[in-house]
């Protein structure tokens, strides 16, 4: 009770219940994930890195970040992807395993956002691959791209 | 504008001062002064901020601008080239950060520096074929490109059976940005390190062009994330030079609350990305736990986290009643508290300096060599800060302690960190304390005249600049300029006595912007 209470004190998250990412899915007990910047203004990065801070425990629900490809079931992809990182965003996403799953974080990543129409961009990541779950916002708050990650990491098809 | 045929220096007279925050002398050169004017800046102990180029009107004629910073002020020195010329004179033997600009500058306009070897497209990868220059009249019209990778860039290798190449990138290990690293070692020892960068390029300077000022005031908010309070006041204050409009006390006062902040909350963040490349968890939740907590407040107070649309041309779009401040006071005070209650324990921690001491040094004299500024700059011993020098509105009645080390390694620039946060929470309080009444923002004109101005501010990173230029009510021309311009050249020789295990930490304590570069 106490270290509750010292938690919520520390946090202030009020007793929020935090959905993991266990479920019937194909990941079932934990999603592995790698995150690739395809042209971002690096702010979704930083929320990426306030997630995993101490006040997300992005741990604590099943999720964990990778650093390699190979060893990831979803590939988190932000920004409005550049042509000049189009190849590499599709070779990271053949490198992984199956079953495996995309997920756009911010409007990017999402529509293109503020760069969309530019010569240099392809625009949503759907234009490149198969995209599982998005996540908009300029940039969305670590809550939010937690929240998407446990949902797609949930989904039993994929 | 007085042009000038001579090979002589401009004399003071034929400057001409335009309306701008800072004092920024501006004038138009031949192509003999040219070279004669960047030769007098680096001889007066002068730097180069940035060097870009414009399209004339059909394509029949380019303007190439440099921006120099001396003891004086800010010289913004334009050349005229006709196309049928194509060329102008390189700056790279004057000022070695040149280079990549002038290779960047041919990319998007087609103009090339003579004198400059290196011919290698910089910021143009496969997927855009030479000879298509974006920042052009007309080129792009019904032009489609594809995404090809950047296969065969030629690598200044090392040709030796004794040397290994380790390609770094452009997907990394951690949650950074893409670029692409290729390292020439012996061992684990480093012998060379080259960078290959373009990868976040989104065509920005062409997405500002035909906008409305208050349209690009949020693209400008979106150049670097890390650094939108930065680029969103150096834009807003380019724009408030053309229109002639002079922005309300508070809203200055503001903007700087905003631009501390950023930097509190940067500083925090590196802080904790340093310690975690040390293997130091311990260090990464303290400091992005404190973070966490900044950049909430941000979000109750300001809307949002990291300050993005905050800062816009004319003012601010908040403001703060007693208790917000009253809040931010507290809880600054309570972060001060905190970091240097970490401060004193991780100086006495061995196995972190051990890591940080030492580690990717650069000495003041090749530092000045090669035109270091910023945090990193100030680190190794150079001592540039807008806020100190050429301090606009409210900087002139704040008294900016400047943070200087000679140390030149990963553990000043770490050092560096905590004094410029703490120097920080300084201002945002005597900010706070003396915030002036009234309006928090002055109304542009939606036919704003025609002009051309330039906006640059000391963001946490460095300096950040803004040349726009504005015709008919809509931007013609705009050009943002981030600090890591000057300085990813600077990364690759910082690494050259360390291991490759050490990288990280190096590039770490450097934290350049890659989006920011990129455009």
């Amino acid at each position: 009770m106490y270290r509750i209470l010292k938690e919520i004190w520390r946090l202030g998250i009020p007793g929020k219940k935090i959905i993991s990412a266990k479920g019937q899915g194909p990941f079932r007990r934990s999603a592995a994930i790698r995150h690739v910047d395809a042209g971002s203004c690096n702010a979704c990065e930083l929320e990426i890195q306030a997630l995993s801070g101490p006040h997300y425990g992005l741990e604590q629900v099943g999720l964990n970040l990778t650093a390699s490809p190979r060893h990831a079931d979803l590939l988190m992809v932000t920004g409005p992807v550049s042509r000049h990182m189009a190849t590499a965003l599709q070779d990271t996403f053949s490198a992984m395993p199956n079953p495996k799953k995309v997920v756009a974080i911010g409007d990017c990543a999402c529509t293109g956002g503020i760069f969309a129409g530019s010569y240099a961009v392809v625009g949503a990541v759907e234009k490149v691959l198969p995209v599982a779950g998005q996540c908009p916002g300029c940039p969305p708050t670590p809550e939010a791209i937690r929240q998407t990650l446990v949902q797609v990491a949930r989904q039993t098809r994929s | 504008m007085t042009e000038l045929g001579s090979d002589t220096l401009p004399s003071v007279g034929q400057w001409q001062q335009i309306l701008s925050a800072p004092p920024v002398w501006r004038v138009k050169v031949q192509a003999a002064s040219w070279t004669s004017a960047a030769l007098a800046l680096r001889d007066q102990g002068g730097r180069l901020l940035g060097l870009w180029g414009e399209a004339g009107h059909e394509n029949a004629f380019f303007y190439i601008h440099a921006l120099g910073l001396g003891s004086t002020g800010y010289l913004w020195i334009t050349l005229t080239v006709q196309s049928s010329e194509g060329q102008f004179p390189s700056l790279a033997d004057i000022f070695p950060a040149a280079s990549r600009m002038e290779r960047a500058l041919y990319d998007l306009t087609g103009i090339r520096a003579t004198g400059n070897t290196d011919t290698r497209p910089w910021l143009r990868h496969q997927c855009w074929p030479a000879g298509i220059f974006p920042l052009r009249e007309g080129q792009l019209d019904g032009r489609s490109f594809g995404v090809d990778g950047d296969a065969d860039y030629p690598f200044q290798l090392i040709d030796s059976v004794d040397v290994h190449q380790i390609p770094v990138g452009p997907v990394h290990a951690g949650t950074i940005e893409p670029g692409h690293f290729r390292f020439s070692c012996i061992g684990e020892q480093i012998l060379r390190l080259e960078e290959r960068l373009g990868y976040t390029h989104k065509g920005v300077e062409r997405l500002f062009q035909d906008r409305d000022v208050f349209a690009g005031a949020r693209l400008a908010g979106r150049i670097s994330g890390d650094t939108t309070a930065g680029y969103a006041w150096a834009y807003s204050m380019a724009v408030e030079s053309i229109a002639r409009c002079e922005i309300p006390p508070r809203a200055a006062a503001l903007r700087a609350v905003c631009l501390e902040r950023e930097r509190m909350a940067n500083h925090l963040g590196d802080l904790a990305a340093l310690g975690n490349d040390a293997g130091f968890v311990f260090c990464q939740s303290q400091f992005l736990f404190i973070k966490e907590n900044l950049l909430r407040e941000n979000r109750e107070i300001f809307g949002h986290r990291y300050l993005m649309d905050c800062i816009i041309p004319g003012g601010v779009a908040f403001d703060l009643n007693s208790a917000q401040i009253a809040t931010m006071q507290r809880n600054s005070e309570s972060w001060q508290r905190t970091v240097q209650r970490l401060d004193l324990l991780l100086q006495e921690h061995s196995g972190l300096r051990d890591r940080l001491v030492g580690t990717g040094k650069i000495a003041p004299a090749r530092a000045a060599a090669l035109g270091m500024a910023g945090l990193a700059g100030r680190a190794s011993g150079q001592a540039w800060d807008l806020r100190v020098q050429f301090p606009h509105a409210p900087y002139q009645n704040l008294d900016v302690s400047m943070q200087l080390s000679p140390e030149g390694d990963v553990a000043a620039r770490w050092q560096l960190r905590f004094r410029e946060f703490y120097e920080s929470v300084r201002l945002q309080t005597q900010l706070l304390l003396d915030l002036p009444g009234g309006d928090v923002s002055a109304t542009i004109p939606e036919s704003i005249p025609d002009g051309e101005a330039l906006g640059i501010v000391e963001a946490w990173r460095g300096e950040v600049f803004v040349a726009l230029s504005v015709e008919n009510a809509r931007i013609k021309r705009c050009h943002p300029h981030d600090p890591s311009w000057v300085l990813w050249p600077v990364l690759e020789e910082a690494v050259l006595n360390d291991i490759v295990a050490d990288f990280p930490l190096i590039n770490k304590s450097f934290n350049l912007s890659y989006s920011g570069h990129d455009l």
